[in-house]
């Protein structure tokens, strides 16, 4: 068995319940829903995502790559005197700099989500519950998970029902 | 909660003794200014003053009418800060007269016989003379005035009435004032800024200057913003999520800002042309150089790596420490943009902090006025209850 499968025909109550599985000591679960909610990855996920830094050193080597290119080319392999100004004209390279941090950042951010996140992924057990489908339309789902320290079949079947779930299932591994 | 009136704290009216306090301090520093550097220094500083802390109205009454047509939670906060701001452009046409009475000071061009003297003035002679460029002068505040009394008037009534076809007159409004907006403001600045040198022009002008002004007005919105976000009734409505949002608007503003004064730099610089070059080169001598980096590292690198992180957006005593920190460096941008056509040596003065101070002890006072007698909030917005709730999308 994957979990416990709790559905909701909200954004509030899918939130509210996510708080209460928190407090409640729950700690290995997944939310999902149509829509992003921002807030829920606060409550779900105390651990920030590194994306963020892996970006920012992509755009930093994309700043120097696109830099010491410029640089190489025109003042080391190539000099070209052009109307008198000196070769590295440092203002001339800002641009395809920049172009080229803002493709690496892109490039590092699109490679490192798929990285991080595990897709493409052929088979996850949360397709089991044929409700689940709802998900990509307007219902919204919480799973707790049997990887759970506190997780018990009859306790967290209750516990999620107490929540207002229109409906608990359970999920098969 | 649409029933609370939102009334202002405390702390609007310690705004306006501030303001007040300002206006004091500013002035007797100009006069100390004044006995020591005399009246040619003078206007010089007041068009630096004048001009920023008009571009801040105008920036204001600018996003007051990008929020009127795009709503959004970012627009509903703010909304009462812009129309505080867009309420001084009165007062601020008002204080044009010292620019008139600097004419002589200020644009080589007006003076008698400058045309005959100079080939360049002459050919411009049609469009920089004293009698159009009054002309000018009044149709931009008319237009302004116009615009912006008309938005706060009907806002005003929303408040009043709640009748919901007055949102529809205001978006129409600002569809137009927007396009008006971008044409005066560019005129505006060409007229009162660029033609300290008559000679030198640049097509950039008029967007650099409102990427400044849309920056000074986010950057002060912002500022207010933090200050009313401490007290009762807007520490119930203001979260980290609407400084979030904020955050991410100054952000775009200071990368637009930079954008427009690097793609200008680098169309001379590339160009080389002895009608453009010699704007860099005044400004990359005689010590404005030390002007020129410190706009670099300050206005621009350090605000812009501070504010790529999340946590500096969304943490509020970080974001006003930025903000209250750009509007200075915008002073001393438009410092940079006017000073070097006058004299080729840095020589600041104790006048070209005092009158940046008094004029903005001025607006501040006015701000103030204001935002204490309206609600915080437009309490009949259409995008009211949803800015309230701004966490739950």
């Amino acid at each position: 068995m994957y979990g416990v499968m709790a559905e909701f025909d909200s954004v509030q109550a899918l939130v509210d319940a996510s708080k209460q599985a928190v407090t409640a000591g729950y700690t290995v679960m997944e939310a999902y829903s149509p829509i992003p909610i921002e807030e829920l990855n606060d409550i779900i996920h105390k651990k920030r995502t590194t994306l963020s830094r892996f970006v920012l050193m992509g755009g930093l080597s994309g700043m120097a790559a696109g830099f010491t290119l410029q640089y190489w080319a025109s003042v080391i392999e190539y000099p070209m005197n052009i109307g008198g100004r000196p070769y590295a004209t440092w203002p001339a390279f800002v641009i395809p700099s920049y172009e080229l941090t803002i493709l690496f950042s892109a490039l590092t951010a699109a490679i490192g989500m798929f990285a991080l996140n595990g897709l493409p992924q052929p088979y996850h057990p949360v397709f089991n519950v044929e409700r689940f489908s709802m998900a990509s339309s307007d219902k919204f789902f919480l799973v707790i998970e049997t990887t759970d320290p506190r997780f018990d079949h009859g306790a967290t079947t209750r516990f999620l029902s107490d929540q207002g779930a229109k409906g608990v299932y359970d999920v098969a591994a | 909660m649409t029933t609370d009136t939102y009334h202002s704290p405390e702390s609007v009216s310690g705004l306006q003794k501030l303001g007040i306090a300002a206006v004091v301090v500013g002035l007797v520093l100009t006069g100390v200014g004044y006995s020591m550097t005399g009246l040619d220094r003078f206007y010089q500083a007041y068009l630096v003053a004048w001009t920023f802390w008009l571009g801040v109205a105008l920036g204001s009454m600018a996003l007051l009418m990008v929020q009127h047509l795009s709503g959004g939670a970012w627009g509903v906060v703010l909304r009462r800060p812009l129309e505080a701001a867009a309420s001084t452009l009165p007062v601020m046409a008002v204080l044009f007269i010292p620019i008139y009475l600097g004419m002589h000071d200020l644009y080589h061009w007006s003076h008698e016989g400058a045309a005959e003297a100079d080939a360049i003035i002459a050919a411009k002679a049609p469009y920089l003379n004293t009698p159009f460029f009054l002309g000018r002068t009044v149709f931009y505040f008319a237009a302004w005035i116009l615009i912006s009394q008309t938005l706060l008037k009907w806002s005003k009534q929303q408040d009043e009435t709640g009748d919901p076809g007055l949102a529809d007159k205001m978006a129409y409004l600002s569809g137009g004032g927007l396009v008006v907006y971008t044409l005066t403001v560019t005129f505006a600045v060409t007229d009162w800024l660029m033609s300290v040198n008559p000679h030198w022009f640049s097509t950039m002008w008029g967007p650099l200057f409102m990427a400044g002004q849309g920056l000074a007005a986010f950057a002060l919105g912002i500022s207010v913003l933090v200050m009313l976000s401490k007290t009762a009734p807007m520490s119930h409505v203001l979260t980290s999520h609407h400084f979030h949002d904020l955050g991410k608007f100054l952000f775009a503003f200071l990368m637009l800002w930079t954008y427009l004064m690097f793609s200008q730099y680098l169309i001379v610089y590339s160009a080389n042309l002895q009608e453009e070059a010699p704007h860099y080169i005044d400004r990359n001598n005689g010590g404005y150089e030390y002007v020129t980096y410190a706009l670099m590292a300050l206005h621009f690198a350090v605000p812009y790596a501070l504010l790529l992180s999340r946590d500096v957006k969304r943490g509020i005593g970080s974001l006003r420490v930025i903000a209250v920190w750009l509007l200075v460096m915008r002073v001393v941008d438009y410092y940079w943009q006017v000073a070097p056509e006058f004299h080729k040596t840095l020589s600041a003065s104790v006048i070209d902090v005092a009158l940046p101070i008094a004029l903005g002890g001025v607006f501040l006072t006015l701000y103030a006025m204001r935002l204490k007698s309206h609600p915080l909030l437009p309490l009949n917005d259409a995008g009211l209850e949803k800015a309230l709730t701004h966490h739950v999308h």
